[in-house]
């Protein structure tokens, strides 16, 4: 999958478990500074990647992904 | 020479036959909390759900809470102090370990000699001892069970800490158990997932709790949907014939989840006792069941949904009807 196709789907992700506004969910935006999205919501979109995307996202990595680009760049290695 | 040990023969089923709660004096807003700390209301609101939680003074301590909440209980169940020959008082916060609390209670309540113990499953261990009264009463070796769940989670709090300092709270539950020919406590579904032994801890040396927030979080979302079917499974019901969904009040987000994959039809009560409450931790299943019965949501003879659920990782829930 490519880094936009993951865009795409991440950006659902986050209007459905978050409100983000699809346009809005762009490589450089910060989930907590950009997007108010909170440490809870996080995990709510970490289990929701994993559904959609098959990658697993252990806690200690989660604190590693601070934007919307983090995401994708994870996503992408650890696809499979 | 071979002698065959004889058991005694127990009883069909076990009910509980009352249930009491015991909420501190002291109600602390969010308003006041963020006097004390780097928080606010909407913040608070948003996080947890909590909008208020009762804090214990001085004298109102573990004992004094938990005799406080059994004797109601007591009063509720119609039995006498006398009926009861079993105490299970599950509690994460004693201060000092040795003794265990459960005989001094029992004492302080008039009841005679009892088997009396402490349990610790963390936020769980209310549904640990209910199985575990329930089951005595079914084996025989116990009539009747007073269970309570008390907590002084604020003596374990580190007040700087805005993400346990803002959750947890004081209180107590209890409930008494006899005897059924229509059994009224079902099966209960318990287990652990030791791995995550640090998630919720108060670690050595240390006089404070410490929780992996995220972590507890997505384990309880995640995981315990399972138990929770298992415990309508085993118990011979559904979704369906749940009139009560009185899940552990740890976060408002949790219940809303665990109830919106659970699918109950819309007649189901769900408790949300943790908006006035806070987590109460081994307190918060009774004082949940507590409320709902004294504000007539729940009535008597409804089919509850319970599950504990917290340090361990541990896990505990049943279906039970309601006195």
């Amino acid at each position: 999958m490519s880094r936009e196709e993951i865009q795409t789907g991440l950006a659902e992700i986050l209007e459905e478990v978050a409100g983000v506004t699809p346009a809005d969910a762009t490589p450089e935006k910060s989930f907590t500074d950009d997007l108010d999205v909170d440490s809870l919501s996080m995990v709510e979109i970490a289990t929701a990647v994993e559904d959609k995307f098959g990658v697993a996202i252990p806690d200690d990595e989660l604190g590693n992904i601070k934007t919307v680009g983090d995401a994708i760049t994870f996503i992408e290695k650890n696809q499979g | 020479m071979t002698h065959t040990i004889q058991l005694p023969t127990g009883a069909r089923g076990a009910r509980i036959l009352g249930i009491g709660a015991y909420r501190p004096r002291r109600r602390v807003t969010n308003d006041e909390l963020a006097t004390m700390m780097e928080t606010n209301d909407e913040w608070i609101q948003s996080r947890v759900g909590i909008a208020e939680r009762r804090w214990a003074s001085d004298d109102e301590t573990l004992v004094e809470m938990a005799a406080a909440a059994g004797g109601k209980a007591l009063a509720a169940s119609g039995l006498a102090a006398e009926d009861v020959d079993l105490v299970i008082l599950a509690s994460a916060s004693l201060q000092a370990p040795i003794p265990g609390i459960g005989p001094q209670v029992a004492y302080k309540l008039g009841i005679p000699r009892p088997g009396a113990f402490d349990l610790n499953a963390g936020c769980a261990g209310f549904c640990y001892a209910l199985g575990v009264a329930s089951d005595s009463i079914r084996t025989g070796s116990a009539r009747n069970a007073l269970v309570i769940g008390v907590e002084r989670l604020t003596d374990v709090t580190d007040l700087a800490d805005r993400s346990t300092a803002v959750i947890f709270a004081d209180g107590a539950g209890a409930a008494v158990i006899g005897a059924a020919d229509e059994p009224g406590i079902g099966p209960v579904v318990w287990g652990s997932d030791g791995d995550q032994h640090n998630a919720i801890e108060i670690a050595a040396g240390s006089a404070t709790m410490t929780m992996a927030g995220q972590a507890v979080y997505r384990w309880a979302t995640t995981k315990l949907t399972e138990t929770l079917i298992q415990a309508m499974d085993r118990a011979g019901v559904g979704p369906a014939d749940i009139d009560v969904f009185a899940p552990h009040q740890a976060n408002l987000r949790i219940i809303e989840s665990m109830t919106k994959r659970l699918g109950f039809p819309e007649s189901t009560v769900v408790a949300r006792d943790i908006v006035q409450s806070g987590n109460t931790s081994a307190a918060s299943v009774p004082l949940a069941l507590s409320a709902l019965l004294e504000s007539g949501e729940a009535k008597s003879g409804d089919l509850a949904l319970v599950l504990g659920y917290g340090a361990g990782l541990t896990f505990a829930g049943q279906v039970l009807v309601l006195p």
